[in-house]
């Protein structure tokens, strides 16, 4: 099993300078481009130092002393007008290609010569980032996996990202550059995958014990493959009602992929209004319901959901001792993956 | 009923608190605990703790805090470097199934601890530390404006330092990164001790940093001496002005930052929580609002280092020095426009990533401006390649690259597959380790002969200085190169065996380094035991331009007979190109500071209001805060501090001075 991995996992190391969607691809070229231009004024700059710290050593004879050289008008306009060209450049370049490349956007091209069809409207795909694996539910399908995410090639997609808990960010570095996951907001990414392949994709911002392992699969299948794999997950029989999500969402980690056949239609948008528990009010609720803009004959939301209480609060009786937490508490294998297992807490 | 006292008593401290079960940090206290009594007893035997006391501890003579605060400085790296090089092993052995050595919990404290200790605790006192010492010196002062205040800053910030060690043993530290981010510090995902000593510990130093800022901020404007127009100023003293001034804006968000979630912690506030209308991006803009110009408090005096040991060793005035003054306030304002850009990727829409890359990529132009002043400083100069001198070269060529990266990295869709990866960590190393270090560096060897009268070894002092840059090369480049390969940052084990031999290569570079680290200290000790073959009596050893090499090495506590007059920019040059005599009589008493201990107590007190919050021992907290109120009072009522140095004691001061000279 590991034998066969590692020509996978040797695939995806260049993922960045050899990727396999068109925006990572222009992202990189773009590194290339600013790269060189700097390199116009970096190279000279690191020439000099290195000629005059030799030639105006104190052991060259040779050399013009001039003690009273402090000052010159021209060399100054020089000095200060040479990286200021290179960065009006550089931020011409950068303002087109901040837009051009701005994630909410959607792509103007599939591949480098191959505009997009209008009519084509982009595969929606949402992102949940859980604690600490990823779920991602394909609205228009109706179906979600955990830790696989699966794309046909040349199409375009349009990912919703958020989180239940922790700040995470999406990457796949060999689909787009990433976007972060966070709780309460919704963040957005247009990509295109246009290699078939199979690929690694993760969490690039750290968000706690199980963050290492917060790493998905990701693969580009042409078109007839994709059908067939949609096919497959619709066929796994596994659904994914609120009860089952409020249990995926506990902290595990190393979590084998999952595939769910259907999923209870709006789950994303109670994510990311913090209301998927039943009985919680939504984030939107609670605005109208703060902006007196409620609804007559509706009743008003409860007013919290599990309000945290500060320390200063606490009777001595509540507070419980805090022991060293990085004390395996139980013997055994690192992490779980189940949900509920303290030894969640007990990586080793 | 005895577990309810118990909780009275100490809060939620208990016995399981200690981490007896973890070997390495067991024998890193047994290594701390067997060092503290050497040390006391060496104290204890030589009777050396009234002279502590009396010289030292209460001393509001800028020159001896400036000494202590660096002390703090060095012990305070040895821990970080100490962490740095745990990280690079687990990371050089964590490959395949491999889980290495230091599990989750462990391993995010120590990349935590890192980035805290060596950014608050080390880079700051160094810099705050050379600023105490040299800047009074270079406007010729006798002192900074408010010497207790100066003595209090620093004695908060040991203060805060000691609450960052002792979470190492008792407790445990922040597993939320350096800047202690949330959500994985709100109460709910971290209710352990790690948050609260974090924000605790920067709460109290951070008060110490902010009062140092008002007082050099102060020092700069009101006491230069006669003649010093601003442009007349040395340009260290321009950059620690802009450094303090930036740090005077910035840290009070900082703190604001930290009381909002010391709210949310301790009274169930909801600032940054998810839930209730909290928000997470507030802090992280917060604390960015502070982290970007703080990186300028930080290399903006490393610049005017390189500035003074450029002209120095080179025998020239520096080039372009207004266009150097306007650089460096032009990088001060601009600072504070560019901290969006360490999170471009939370999606703000194109236009406001722009203007923050574009705005960052403008900073490179005065920068870049000032590179080229210091080329031109060399330009038809002599250079003497001392040991100063060569940290400015290797700064110059390795801070050159480091900025370039920073440019790649302003541009927002390069950022989006370089953020929070190991490129941007190698980067921002690039700069923190070629700016900021190599400059402490040259500005520790420069200065070191006018604080103790003595010069530095260049034998060691060159087997550090090459332990650095080729640590730093070795341990760094390799970084960069799996950052374009897409690996992230703050990862415990990797699953691609091919990246294996870049992290083994930078494990190899950081024992250079500690080599490097070594060396240093070598070179302080050999230093010390050579001291009279290194000995200067001239008090200008370099053949120095500014005002600091006017007095004597180690000046005197008064540090100048007579407040010098200033004709031109670099005062020294010009009064030793006018055959300036040193003065042989008229001397008069000279006003000066009385040594003050109420520093030490207010910090102690703040150090024991910090541990008690942090433990829940709420009755300690109360107790230690009513003490801080009484000793604040008590010390206003305080009319004793002053006394003037009698004329006798100056003239012999003065003659043993010339008598030195030979003059």
């Amino acid at each position: 099993m590991a034998l066969l991995l590692l020509p996978l996992l040797a695939g995806c190391q260049h993922a960045v300078l050899n990727p396999a969607g068109d925006v990572a691809l222009q992202q990189r070229n773009l590194i290339y481009a600013s790269t060189a231009l700097m390199l116009l004024i970096i190279v000279p700059v690191m020439m000099l130092i290195v000629l005059f710290a030799w030639r105006y050593r104190k052991g060259n004879r040779q050399a013009t002393y001039d003690p009273h050289f402090d000052h010159s008008t021209s060399l100054e306009l020089v000095i200060w007008s040479a990286p200021l060209l290179i960065i009006i450049a550089l931020g011409a370049l950068t303002w087109s290609s901040t837009h051009l490349l701005d994630p909410f956007r959607p792509l103007g091209r599939v591949a480098a010569g191959k505009p997009l069809d209008p009519k084509d409207k982009p595969m929606r795909v949402q992102v949940v980032a859980l604690d600490w694996k990823w779920l991602f539910i394909y609205p228009d399908l109706g179906i979600a996996t955990v830790n696989e995410l699966v794309l046909p090639v040349d199409r375009q997609v349009r990912f919703d990202i958020t989180s239940t808990n922790m700040m995470n960010s999406f990457y796949a570095p060999t689909l787009a550059g990433m976007v972060y996951a966070m709780p309460g907001m919704r963040s957005t990414l247009h990509a295109v995958l246009n290699k078939p392949g199979e690929y690694q994709g993760m969490s690039a911002n750290y968000s706690g014990a199980g963050f290492s392992d917060m790493k998905f699969r990701l693969r580009g299948v042409n078109a007839a493959g994709f059908d067939r794999w949609v096919g497959q997950a619709r066929a796994s029989g596994r659904t994914l009602p609120t009860e089952t999500f409020l249990r995926l969402e506990r902290p595990s980690e190393k979590v084998p992929p999952m595939r769910f056949a259907a999923v209870q239609p709006g789950l994303f948008d109670k994510v990311v209004e913090r209301c998927v528990r039943p009985g919680t009010p939504c984030m939107s609720d609670t605005m109208m319901h703060d902006r007196g803009m409620m609804p007559k004959g509706r009743d008003a939301p409860p007013p919290t959901g599990e309000r945290p209480e500060g320390a200063l609060f606490k009777d001595s009786d509540q507070i419980a001792p805090a022991p060293n937490v990085t004390k395996p508490r139980r013997p055994g294998a690192p992490g779980s993956t189940d949900p509920d297992s303290a030894r969640n807490r007990d990586m080793s | 009923m005895t577990d309810h006292l118990l909780k009275i008593l100490f809060g939620r401290l208990s016995l399981e608190s200690f981490p007896v079960h973890e070997p390495i940090l067991l024998g890193t206290f047994a290594v701390v605990v067997l060092l503290g009594l050497g040390i006391v007893g060496a104290v204890t035997k030589y009777r050396l703790w009234g002279w502590l006391w009396r010289e030292w501890f209460t001393s509001v003579d800028h020159k001896k805090i400036g000494i202590m605060y660096m002390i703090l400085g060095i012990i305070m790296l040895l821990r970080g470097f100490a962490d740095a090089v745990m990280m690079r092993l687990q990371q050089a052995i964590a490959f395949g199934g491999s889980e290495g050595y230091l599990n989750a919990h462990h391993y995010d404290q120590i990349f935590t601890a890192h980035g805290t200790i060596m950014i608050f605790f080390v880079a700051i006192p160094l810099v705050v530390g050379l600023i105490n010492y040299i800047m009074p010196l270079q406007i010729g002062a006798r002192d900074v404006a408010f010497p207790y205040l100066n003595n209090l800053s620093f004695w908060l910030t040991v203060a805060g330092a000691l609450l960052v060690m002792v979470s190492l043993f008792v407790g445990e530290f922040s597993r939320a990164g350096w800047l202690n981010y949330v959500p994985v510090a709100n109460l709910q995902n971290s209710p352990d001790t790690g948050p609260d000593y974090y924000l605790w510990a920067l709460q109290i130093a951070g008060v110490g940093t902010t009062l140092s800022a008002i007082n050099m901020v102060t020092t700069i404007i009101k006491m230069r001496a006669p003649g010093m127009t601003m442009m007349k100023m040395p340009v260290f003293c321009w950059t620690a002005l802009c450094s303090n001034v930036l740090a005077v804006a910035i840290f009070p968000i900082l703190t604001a930052a930290f009381a909002l979630l010391m709210l949310d912690r301790y009274v169930g506030t909801n600032f940054f929580t998810n839930d209730l209308g909290g928000n997470p991006m507030m802090y992280w803009n917060l604390v960015w609002i502070w982290g970007h110009p703080e990186v300028y408090v930080l290399v903006l005096p490393v610049f005017g280092i390189f500035s003074e040991i450029t002209s120095t060793f080179s025998g020239k005035r520096l080039f372009g020095y207004s266009s150097m003054v306007y650089a460096t306030v032009v990088i001060t304002i601009l600072s504070f426009l560019v901290w969006l850009h360490h999170f471009f990727t939370m999606g703000s829409g194109a236009s406001v990533n722009s203007f923050f890359g574009i705005a960052t990529m403008v900073i490179s132009i005065p920068t870049g401006a000032k590179i080229f002043n210091w080329l031109f400083t060399m330009y038809r100069g002599q250079i003497r390649f001392e040991l100063p001198m060569m940290w400015v070269v290797a700064f110059l060529l390795t801070f050159t690259v480091g900025g370039m990266t920073g440019v790649l990295l302003a541009v927002p869709p390069a950022d989006f597959v370089l953020h929070n990866s190991l490129f941007l960590v190698a980067h921002f190393h690039n700069v923190i380790i070629g700016g900021v270090v190599f400059g402490l560096f040259a500005g520790m060897t420069y200065w070191f002969p006018k604080a103790f009268g003595f010069r530095l070894d260049p034998f060691w002092g060159k087997v550090s200085f090459w332990g650095w840059v080729v640590g730093y090369w070795v341990a760094w480049t390799p970084i960069y190169i799996v950052g374009l390969m897409g690996t992230t940052r703050r990862v415990r084990h990797f699953d691609d065996p091919s990246l294996q031999p870049f992290f083994i290569v930078a494990m190899i570079g950081v024992l250079i380094i500690a080599i490097g680290i070594a060396a240093f200290l070598i070179q302080i000790a050999v230093s010390i035991r050579n001291r009279e073959a290194l000995r200067d009596t001239t008090g200008d050893p370099w053949h120095g331009r500014t005002l600091e090499w006017a007095t004597s090495s180690p000046p005197p506590a008064y540090n100048f007979a007579f407040t010098p007059v200033i004709h031109d920019l670099d005062a020294w040059y010009d009064m030793k190109a006018r055959g300036h005599e040193h003065p042989a009589g008229g001397w008069r008493p000279i006003h000066m500071p009385r040594n003050t201990g109420a520093g030490v107590i207010l910090s102690g007190l703040a150090l024991a209001l910090g541990f008690a919050m942090v433990w829940y021992i709420w009755w300690l907290a109360a107790v230690s805060f009513a003490g801080m109120i009484v000793v604040i009072i008590g010390h206003s009522f305080n009319y004793d501090r002053d006394y003037h140095i009698p004329s006798e004691e100056v003239a012999a001061t003065e003659r043993a001075r010339l008598a030195a000279v030979g003059a």
